[in-house]
């Protein structure tokens, strides 16, 4: 089974979150980078387990600078076993998917997967756009995915539930809870990751269709208002008059 | 301007539409709704009074499936000529609304939290809600898909009609086996209000007052991390960076630290109230009320207060 796995980066959740630029640009001083939470303990690490089960291969693709090398390094270390970079900055979700789009159509994948978001942008956009450029089917937040026979077997969040799908591949999937455990590279892992192959693309000439213009940091809270643990009345009272919630 | 605005239909009327159908309201001046599945037409015109001039209901096309909806949706956009198209930021729309995005060549702004301001920029929640970000949509076509709570549903017409359609969106590449619901929960992202446990709370055991105030309050539970990782509680109640993330009206925190990354799932709440025996517990910093004290008094004291109030006001 060949699968691709699709790589962000997003920001360690200790970061602190300021802007340059007059509020348009991120500000990166000082930023650490890990790789984006779902892609790597869901997505990755279940793409590893199918391949040891099934064989085949586990190729990670990220659209991103080379700044990004060292989180495509991680995610080699924990075990995929080639890299591509789409040498790109990723203007949005859309420029990313048809740029990682435009490679998949270049081999044949049985199976692509995604993060169920970056934390950073919480988009969930990227899977749906890459499965419909390429006309392919497409399970969101699956939480479970299994081979057998023929097809995928998947379990998925739907609107207050969970359903139990199958579909054959090629298909789409992206990854949320459930699909796997975290996985720490180990030291073979590691010094292995430097020697596999890193494939750098040069992108499609592409617009993006959405931009983030300016930011800003929500207002600081006023201090809490503290309340007796003997007077519930007191807060039940502020949370209808004061607050107006109840 | 003709704005199209989908939901999966629901036999009842669902807050989240309503709020979607009001939000394009105040956009488009021809507010057109499409739902498909098992719904009930009598109420299905109801979102008349929410500003739709019409409903189209595909009872048919009982799917879910993203692929199926994105050429039901697409076709109905493209013959009502509604270059703009609303969604509540649900399991289904998070699929089909990048679809479509490619579809139709729409921008897609993802997880509105407001109308968009006077040059057109839509708010959405970045960085698991630590910031703002302001987007500027380049497409012709547009797509928002609206967090739940964000605009409050307002009346303003009367009933609508709804016209029964067929269509013909093919089939789906997906064979559902089996769904399975938990029973008369309110879910999590909808709920205006949400009691929520830690590992303060020391066991599954003890859950029934966090229970108790839920349901005296008509609120959904919630829990932290580690006390989903554990199997205290189910994972979808798992709150935060990296479970659900959710903004009801008021949030209740009991027994909670509140570590940076449950706060990313719920700081967008209006109202947060944190019980917690620790006064350094780092939730007060983020909290509007504050209780010091042990969720084993405090909660059943909350819940009869709760009870006092609601059997007062009736
Ligand atoms: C990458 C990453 C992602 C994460 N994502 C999430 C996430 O999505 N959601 C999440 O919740 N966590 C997440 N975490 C974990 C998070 O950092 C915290 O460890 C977790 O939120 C702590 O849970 P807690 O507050 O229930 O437990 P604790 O930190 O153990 O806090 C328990 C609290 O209960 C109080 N307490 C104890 N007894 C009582 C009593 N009788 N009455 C009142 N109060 C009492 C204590 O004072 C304490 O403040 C993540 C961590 C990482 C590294
Ligand atoms: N720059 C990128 N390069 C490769 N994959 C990405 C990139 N951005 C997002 N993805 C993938 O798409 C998923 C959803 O991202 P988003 O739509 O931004 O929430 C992520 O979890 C990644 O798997």
């Amino acid at each position: 089974m060949n699968i691709l796995v699709c790589i962000s980066k997003s920001p360690d959740t200790t970061s602190k979150i300021a802007f340059t630029d007059g509020n348009s640009k991120f500000d990166e001083s000082g930023v650490q980078y890990i790789v984006n939470p779902y892609d790597e303990w869901y997505a990755l690490v279940r793409a590893l387990e199918l391949k040891e089960t099934l064989g085949g291969s586990v190729t990670i693709i990220t659209v991103g600078g080379s700044s990004d090398e060292a989180v495509i390094r991680k995610a080699l270390a924990i075990g995929a076993d080639e890299a591509v970079r789409i040498d790109a900055d990723p203007k949005d979700a859309y420029y990313t998917a048809i740029q990682i789009a435009e490679y998949a159509k270049s081999a044949n994948f049985d199976l692509i997967l995604t993060g169920k978001e970056t934390i950073n942008y919480n988009g969930s956009q990227v899977a749906g756009m890459i499965a419909e450029a390429l006309s392919l089917p497409f399970v969101s937040l699956a939480t479970k995915l299994d081979f057998s026979g023929s097809c995928f077997q998947l379990e998925r969040e739907i609107v207050g539930g969970i359903e139990v799908v199958e579909v054959s591949g090629p298909v789409v999937v992206s990854c949320a809870k459930g699909m796997a455990e975290q996985r720490i590279p180990n030291m073979r892992g590691i010094m292995a990751a430097r020697t596999k192959p890193l494939q750098i693309i040069t992108a499609a000439g592409i617009e993006g269709q959405t931009l983030f213009v300016t930011y800003d940091l929500p207002p600081a809270k006023s201090a809490c208002k503290m309340i007796s643990p003997d007077n519930m009345d007191e807060l039940v009272g502020l949370l209808h008059n004061e607050a107006k919630v109840i | 301007m003709t704005v199209l605005v989908y939901f999966k239909a629901n036999l009842g009327l669902s807050k989240v539409a309503t709020e979607i159908v009001t939000y394009a309201k105040k956009i488009g001046e021809q507010v057109i709704v499409l739902t498909n599945g098992e719904a009930d037409a009598n109420t299905l015109a109801q979102y008349g009074n929410y500003g739709a001039s019409k409903v189209l209901w595909d009872a048919d096309t009982n799917t879910t499936d993203n692929q199926v909806l994105s050429r039901l949706i697409g076709s109905i956009a493209e013959q009502e000529g509604a270059k703009t198209i609303i969604f509540t930021h649900d399991n289904i729309a998070k699929a089909v609304a990048p679809r479509l995005s490619v579809k139709l060549r729409a921008g897609l702004v993802s997880g509105a939290v407001d109308l968009p301001n006077s040059e057109g920029l839509v708010k959405v929640n970045v960085f698991s809600g630590k910031a703002n970000g302001f987007v500027k949509v380049s497409t012709e076509n547009k797509i928002i898909t609206l967090l739940p709570n964000s605009i409050q549903p307002e009346v303003t017409s009367t009933n609508c009609p709804v016209e029964a359609i067929k269509t013909d969106s093919g089939e789906s590449a997906i064979k559902v086996l089996t769904t399975k619901k938990p029973e008369g929960e309110i879910p999590l992202p909808e709920a205006e209000i949400v009691v929520s446990g830690g590992r303060g709370l020391k066991g599954p055991e003890n859950w029934g007052i966090v229970e108790n105030l839920a349901k005296a309050l008509g609120a959904a539970t919630a829990c932290s991390r580690p006390v989903a990782d554990i199997g205290w509680r189910p994972h979808h109640e798992h709150v935060g960076q990296t479970g659900v993330a959710i903004r009801p009206n008021l949030y209740i925190a009991a027994g909670i630290s509140g570590a940076i990354q449950h706060l990313a799932g719920v700081n967008g709440s209006k109202v947060l109230v944190v019980i917690n025996t620790d006064p350094e517990a780092p939730f007060f910093k983020a909290a509007d009320y504050g209780v010091i004290g042990d969720v084993f008094e405090v909660l059943p004291r909350l819940t009869e207060a709760i009870e006092k109030f609601k059997a007062s006001s009736n």
